[in-house]
């Protein structure tokens, strides 16, 4: 071991080889929804700040906030919010120790995908 | 602090292609990850081609066929060839497993080995286990009495030895550990799908009296909270187990000894 060479070893690679798996995916989905949210939240704020700082300025965020950009931003951003809720109840599931075996945990995982794009629609019909 | 980019000196460079075998007409490609500690290069992918109906039908018997007859330098660990011993785990078609029991006919297209994820490499296949081992020796895996030792044997119920099903069969591959994000970003501090299993299998073995110390010890933010319920553990694990289920329970016991 004396004239034993000190080696740097390599780390293997991880992220971008291993297989994504349902129940990965909707667990980081989980998390940038968490995130996109703040930002909705931060827009809103600039949304309301613009409102008292007077007509003017109101009527320029309030069109950006009411246009195309703004519907499709706020669109996700409902999305996103129904994901992170029904994800939520899911972690509530999982803290009481059920849903976890593979084929419950990969049906609530599904259950959550389908289920906030259909309650996002149905947000959109009754708005 | 998660570290998404490979450090420099363990980005993958295009390997090797060796040659086909001759006159074979059920030919398969493998693409294998190779590094070696001697030559001061950055870890490699080689591609071999085996002829398929001179192979055996698992993954470790392409292996064992390619160090034989194509590259004596492939190196990798095995032993039981039956799934009893964990040495063969490695990353198999995108998922962690067992080389000896994953069967050749489980995968669509190439086959693509790598070793297990995020983990100092040894040399090709070979990941460095230490620190997976020092986790596990940590969470104290044997049998703490404080009552006299019977005079024959400690003694346990059916129902009480059936609790410990589905935990006692973990053969320590690491395949769960390593396929867990949070114990990739976390290891140093995070014990790991693999640890908290055996963890579990101590505290709710009803012959063991140092239960409230063995949760004292995981009530902690790193060791047993960075599990935020990926699953990726019980989705891999190559005999079927549920790390992730033991976790939830022994957090489910840590918010009871509160209440």
């Amino acid at each position: 071991m004396a004239d034993a060479k000190r080696v740097e070893r390599p780390l293997s690679p991880h992220l971008t080889i291993y297989r994504p798996q349902l129940t990965s995916i909707s667990s980081i989905l989980t998390r940038i929804t968490g995130n996109a949210m703040i930002v909705t939240a931060l827009l809103i704020v600039w949304w309301l700040a613009a409102a008292a700082a007077g007509p003017d300025y109101f009527a320029a965020v309030n069109g950006f906030a009411t246009g195309f950009f703004g519907d499709v931003l706020f669109s996700l951003s409902l999305l996103g919010i129904w994901y992170h809720y029904l994800a939520g109840l899911r972690h509530l599931i999982y803290d009481a120790g059920r849903g976890l075996d593979i084929p419950t945990a990969e049906k609530l995982g599904w259950a959550c995908i389908i289920g906030s794009v259909v309650l996002t629609v149905l947000t959109m019909i009754i708005v | 602090m998660a570290e998404f980019k490979l450090p420099k000196n363990s980005r993958i460079t295009t390997g090797k292609t060796w040659p086909k075998p001759e006159g074979a007409t059920n030919v398969r490609k493998f693409q294998i990850y190779r590094w070696n500690p001697d030559d001061g290069k950055n870890p490699r992918v080689d591609t071999y081609f085996l002829d398929m109906d001179k192979c055996g039908p698992m993954v470790l018997d392409a292996l064992i066929k390619i160090k034989n007859e194509v590259d004596p330098t492939l190196s990798f660990r095995r032993s039981c060839r039956e799934g009893i011993c964990g040495s063969c785990s490695m990353n198999i078609d995108g998922i962690n497993t067992l080389a000896c029991i994953y069967g050749l006919d489980e995968i669509k297209g190439d086959v693509k080995i790598y070793p297990l994820p995020h983990m100092a490499v040894v040399k090709d296949l070979i990941p460095d286990l230490n620190h997976f081992y020092a986790q596990h020796a940590s969470i104290m895996p044997w049998l703490e009495t404080k009552t006299n030792r019977p005079a024959k044997e400690w003694k346990q119920s059916i129902e009480d030895r059936k609790k410990l099903d589905g935990l006692y069969e973990c053969v320590m591959c690491a395949s769960c550990s390593t396929s867990c994000p949070s114990y990739w970003w976390n290891s140093d501090r995070y014990l790991g799908p693999a640890a908290l299993l055996h963890a579990y299998r101590w505290i709710i073995d009803s012959r063991d009296e140092a239960t409230g110390e063995r949760l004292g010890e995981l009530e902690d933010p790193f060791k047993l909270y960075r599990c935020h319920t990926i699953m990726n553990c019980a989705k891999t694990c190559p005999k079927g187990l549920n790390p992730a289920k033991a976790i939830a329970e022994i957090k489910k016991m840590l918010v009871e000894r509160h209440v």
